[in-house]
């Protein structure tokens, strides 16, 4: 039986690990919403009850969308390799991890944006038509805004899922918290810092919805009257 | 004004097409309020988003102060938009901004520098009462405040025209009141054309000068209010008209009288004053043993149902008619039948 490594060890382990996750989730949830809005924004317009209803192109996205949603994270991984070594220089470490995050994601957040925007009312986005309002102005200044909460939300929903999915990598040495706990914790067998990491993992997730959740009723004007 | 001609517009449903709008022609004078009444489904709807350039007819024309509208494409067809104001169906105010906000999304559509977008909304508030509200958001609004931010959005970029669809349906009487005033405001200080659909004839009353009944996609009554009510044979008639109930009258008071009949009395001086007039000239026992009073737009309007005795009683009757009163012989077993 080896000694357990000392906690000060764990905890710069710890650190250095959570600044990985971070880093790899926060710059893939950032590439993912600028793929995936502009995505969703086009499947919602192109969509039969959308501002510019192209049926062809609403099927082929959608099904190119769902196809990459359905694709099991470990196997974009091992997929995207190659590309991801012509892009990146490397398969190894979070930078590399970053580039299978964010093509997972994409088609994730497309979704989301897509169905948040479904939800505006139909009637609030005929009155803004009949104020002769370009489409350019549609989605920013109506549709975009008042999904707002809900963009936020999907925002954050992406991040917790990428948190999860970054953990994934650790079974190819992509860096970070889940790295930790499956090379270090698991196989090495060492309770300390498995623990360590899997409850900075989760109290992560926890901390990345929470914050999404203040961000979307900050902005949300909705009932702001039982607030007042 | 505004003029529809032949307009035609169907729906795919299940198997065969639905036809909202079957040959639908209206005329709208400039500065008048036109009514679009009739049942559910009647199309009325349909024709108020044709007019609104939001749905486009199969056939006709829709003319705006001249000019056909029903073929603009692209950038006229939006600078057409601005021209037509629209209070929608339902909410349709954006929740994630003021009332100052959604007054100023027509201005921002039309390239309003910002400043002179400030002064335009504040006047909008004040036209429509709610200044103190300009930086509510519509959830801490009332349904009738909301509904006048709608029309103030509505009128933002001055359009000649006015449209509004069931602008009153989720609303009580009383902010109804507030809603309808506004409108006649509208008319009255804008001068602008206005066409409201609406299912309820106080709407009709209060501030419409014409009105149209659809159904069934068709226009089967189009004329001024107030001619409508003395036409016979008009289906709105009995709506726009006080009830005529026999509270307290019996059929068997009702057989006291030798003539028993309706009338109805448009005008100041019809309702102040024929009844006791005819009465006096003709030396007649005159009784009023039902109906009421009630106004369209500033005018007086009355319905009674009226038993006379006495010698001359059909005289007094036909004077009545002389004078413009719309009469309707009762039949006068019709109480006992009934009874
Ligand atoms: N977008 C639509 N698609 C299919 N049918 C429609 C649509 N809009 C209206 N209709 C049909 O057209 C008819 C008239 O509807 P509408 O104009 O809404 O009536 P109203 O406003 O008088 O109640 C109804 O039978 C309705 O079902
Ligand atoms: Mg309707």
């Amino acid at each position: 039986m080896r000694e357990p490594t000392p906690w000060d060890r764990v905890f710069d382990l710890v650190i250095s690990a959570t600044g990985d996750t971070v880093y790899m989730v926060g710059i893939a949830t950032l590439l993912a919403a600028l793929g995936g809005i502009p995505l969703g924004i086009v499947l919602h317009m192109t969509s039969p009850t959308g501002l510019s209803p192209r049926r062809i192109t609403h099927r082929v996205l959608g099904a190119v969308v769902d196809v990459g949603r359905s694709l099991p994270f470990v196997v974009l991984l091992v997929v995207l390799s190659a590309f991801t070594r012509a892009l990146v220089q490397t398969t190894i470490g979070p930078t590399a991890v970053i580039v299978p995050l964010t093509v997972g994601a994409v088609p994730f957040v497309a979704r989301l944006v897509e169905s948040a925007l479904r939800e505006v009312n139909v009637a609030v986005v005929e009155a803004a038509i009949t104020t002769g309002a370009s489409r350019l102005r549609l989605v920013r200044s109506v549709l975009l805004r008042e999904a707002g909460p809900a963009l936020v939300a999907a925002i954050g929903v992406t991040a917790v899922t990428l948190i999860g999915y970054s953990a994934m990598a650790g079974v190819i040495g992509g860096g970070g918290l889940g790295d930790l706990a499956i090379r270090h914790g698991y196989q090495r067998n060492d309770e300390r810092i498995l623990l360590a990491s899997v409850l900075v993992l989760g109290g992560l997730a926890w901390l990345t919805q929470l914050t999404s959740d203040f961000i979307a009723r900050t902005i949300d004007r909705r009932r702001s009257a039982l607030r007042v | 004004m505004i003029t529809v001609e032949n307009l035609t517009k169907s729906f795919p449903g299940k198997g065969e097409h639905v036809l909202a709008l079957d040959g639908v022609s209206l005329s709208v004078p400039a500065g008048t309020v036109c009514g679009v009444v009739g049942p559910s489904g009647a199309g009325k709807s349909t024709l108020a988003r044709c007019v609104a350039l939001l749905e486009r007819p199969d056939r006709g024309s829709i003319r705006v102060e001249g000019v056909d509208l029903v073929a603009l494409r692209g950038r006229e067809l939006r600078d057409a938009r601005r021209r037509i104001g629209v209070v929608p169906q339902g909410d349709s105010l954006l929740r994630q901004r003021t009332a100052a906000g959604n007054v100023a999304l027509p201005l921002e559509s039309a390239g309003v520098a910002a400043p002179a977008r400030r002064a335009r909304v504040a006047e909008l508030l004040d036209l429509v009462g709610l200044t103190n509200k300009a930086g509510s958001y519509p959830d801490q609004l009332s349904g009738g405040q909301r509904q006048r931010v709608a029309v103030a959005r509505a009128l933002a970029a001055s359009p000649s025209v006015l449209l509004a669809d069931e602008p009153t349906s989720a609303l009580d009487p009383e902010t109804t009141g507030s809603v309808l005033a506004v409108l006649d405001r509208v008319r009255s200080e804008l001068g602008v054309t206005v066409l409201v659909v609406t299912h309820d004839m106080a709407v009709v009353r209060r501030i419409c000068d014409d009105v149209a009944v659809l159904e069934g996609g068709r226009v089967v009554e189009h004329g001024k209010v107030l001619d409508l009510l003395t036409q016979p044979g008009s289906r709105i008639t009995a709506s726009l008209l006080p009830e005529v109930d026999q509270a307290g009258t019996t059929p068997r008071e009702i057989g006291q009288y030798d003539v028993v009949a309706e009338v109805v009395l448009v005008g100041f001086a019809a309702v102040g004053a024929l009844l006791p007039e005819a009465a006096h000239r003709h030396d007649v026992e005159l009784a009023i043993l039902g109906g009421g009073l009630t106004r369209l737009g500033e005018t007086p309007v009355a319905r009674f149902k009226i038993g006379i005795n006495g010698e001359r009683s059909e005289r007094a009757l036909s004077w009545l008619a002389e004078r413009d009163a719309v009469i309707r012989r009762a039949p006068r077993d019709i109480g006992g039948l009934a009874a």
